[in-house]
């Protein structure tokens, strides 16, 4: 099945207009608040964002579900994270 | 004013410009086992490696050859993947680019399934100027041979750092550049094996057997030859030296920083350069705290570039552009000194990650 970057999530994170590392912060900071299992959306328009929420999802041990381009207000790209 | 002379003249001073070039030519060549004819000297690295790409495909098309295909890896510096875009918008080339691991390393049997019986070139660097990764480039030649095509090393990073000859790396043809073994700027070579043909990109008079026009900057010149002598006389010694405070280096920030991912491998790499990249932390606020804090270092990460576009070594190899920072270092660096900079780097790491406010999980 397809990856949707519109599924549900639990924790939804705005970081659309800001920059490198600022997007990573702010999901590893909701990760980090949120119990395992929770659904986490990044959004994010940082083209870093593409390469950087990867390496981190691996170094932090956290499991990135998928990415995609957000079709929603505002554009930018979707980011799932389930919590570790 | 000896040096400045014109060495194409025939007075004394002609003729003493003329001496200082052949015996820089001379070393040059011996350090890069070829011969005299081989060495043609540039403005630096990049027309060097500006005169491999265009100059080979340039004597390809008006030769008459019909090899119309080039292979780069992902991870070449720009000066590389600048004239190899040049040959295929302005030229009709097809270039094909090949991807490298997560240490950086192109995989020899990779570039051999790209090679096709049209290809004329692979240019493949020796070692990464961010990383440090030293490419496998003997077995590419290998491939490169079975089809003909030839090997270009753009060895910058190393000729005068590291042994090499144009027949340890197996290449047709190699790039240097003085400013990298402790020379002036401003002094590339370009040295041509038997097996590669170049066709001038400056063209005008008939000085370096035509393969490059334009009065050289013999002073220059005569200095960038007797720095790679000393270069080369302490190469042995001061490899080993920097092989080991390299190996100290990556221990140590590896410890000393949570998060941190090192780059390039820990084998068969560059024995002066080691970058890591610090999870969470801005790369150009970074590089402002290890100044402050008197450290020299260099970024290529996306936060410190003024273009905004990551660092595409980084991104070939999936690594993190986060707070990248590159460490060279020469012979006079010792371990202590590696201590010093690693507790300098783990200090700013934490303050910075402190003032973005990095939270964990649980505490």
């Amino acid at each position: 099945m397809a990856f949707d970057p519109a599924m549900p999530a639990d924790v939804e994170v705005d970081a659309r207009g800001l920059r490198c590392p600022r997007p990573v912060i702010d999901v590893a900071n909701a990760c980090a608040d949120s119990p395992p299992g929770t659904i986490v959306r990044l959004l994010a328009d940082d083209p870093t964002a593409e390469v950087d929420v990867p390496v981190w999802a691996r170094m932090r041990r956290q499991r990135l579900l998928g990415r995609g381009p957000w079709a929603g207000d505002g554009g930018g790209t979707a980011y799932l994270v389930e919590v570790v | 004013m000896l040096a400045g002379a014109d060495p194409l003249r025939s007075h004394l001073e002609g003729r003493t410009a003329a001496d200082l070039l052949d015996r820089a030519s001379a070393g040059v060549a011996e350090t890069l086992g070829t011969t005299d004819d081989a060495i043609v000297w540039t403005s630096g690295g990049t027309e060097s490696c500006h005169l491999a790409v265009l100059g080979c495909a340039r004597a390809e098309v008006l030769s008459g050859g019909r090899r119309r295909h080039v292979v780069v890896s992902a991870v070449e510096h720009s000066s590389i993947l600048a004239a190899a875009d040049r040959l295929a918008t302005e030229h009709g080339f097809d270039v094909t680019t090949v991807g490298v691991d997560r240490a950086g390393l192109v995989d020899p049997d990779q570039v051999r399934a790209v090679l096709r019986p049209d290809t004329l070139a692979v240019h493949l660097q020796h070692a990464n100027h961010e990383v440090g990764a030293m490419q496998p480039t003997h077995d590419v030649a290998l491939a490169c041979r079975a089809v003909g095509a030839v090997l270009h090393v753009d060895a910058c990073q190393t000729v005068g750092q590291v042994g090499v000859t144009l027949d340890q790396l197996g290449a047709d043809l190699v790039s240097a550049s003085s400013a990298k073994f402790g020379g002036p700027a401003g002094v590339g070579v370009l040295a041509i094996g038997p097996r590669a043909r170049v066709r001038a990109l400056l063209e005008g008079d008939d000085r370096q057997r035509r393969r490059r026009a334009g009065q050289l900057d013999v002073a220059s010149i005569a200095s960038a030859g007797v720095a790679l002598a000393v270069a080369r006389a302490q190469m042995d010694t001061e490899r080993s030296q920097r092989e080991l405070v390299r190996r100290h280096l990556r221990t140590r920030l590896a410890q000393a920083v949570d998060d941190l991912e090192l780059h390039g491998p820990l084998a068969d790499a560059h024995p002066g350069i080691v970058a890591a990249s610090a999870l969470f932390v801005n790369g150009e606020a970074l590089l402002a705290e290890l100044d402050r804090r008197g450290i020299a270092a260099h970024s290529g990460s996306s936060c410190a570039t003024t273009s905004g576009e990551p660092s595409h070594v980084l991104i070939a190899m999936a690594a993190l552009t986060h707070g990248h920072v590159r460490f060279s270092f020469d012979a006079t660096i010792t371990v202590a000194d590696a201590d010093r900079a690693v507790d300098v780097y783990s200090d700013a790491v934490a303050a910075l990650r402190a003032t973005a406010g990095v939270r964990r999980a649980g505490r």
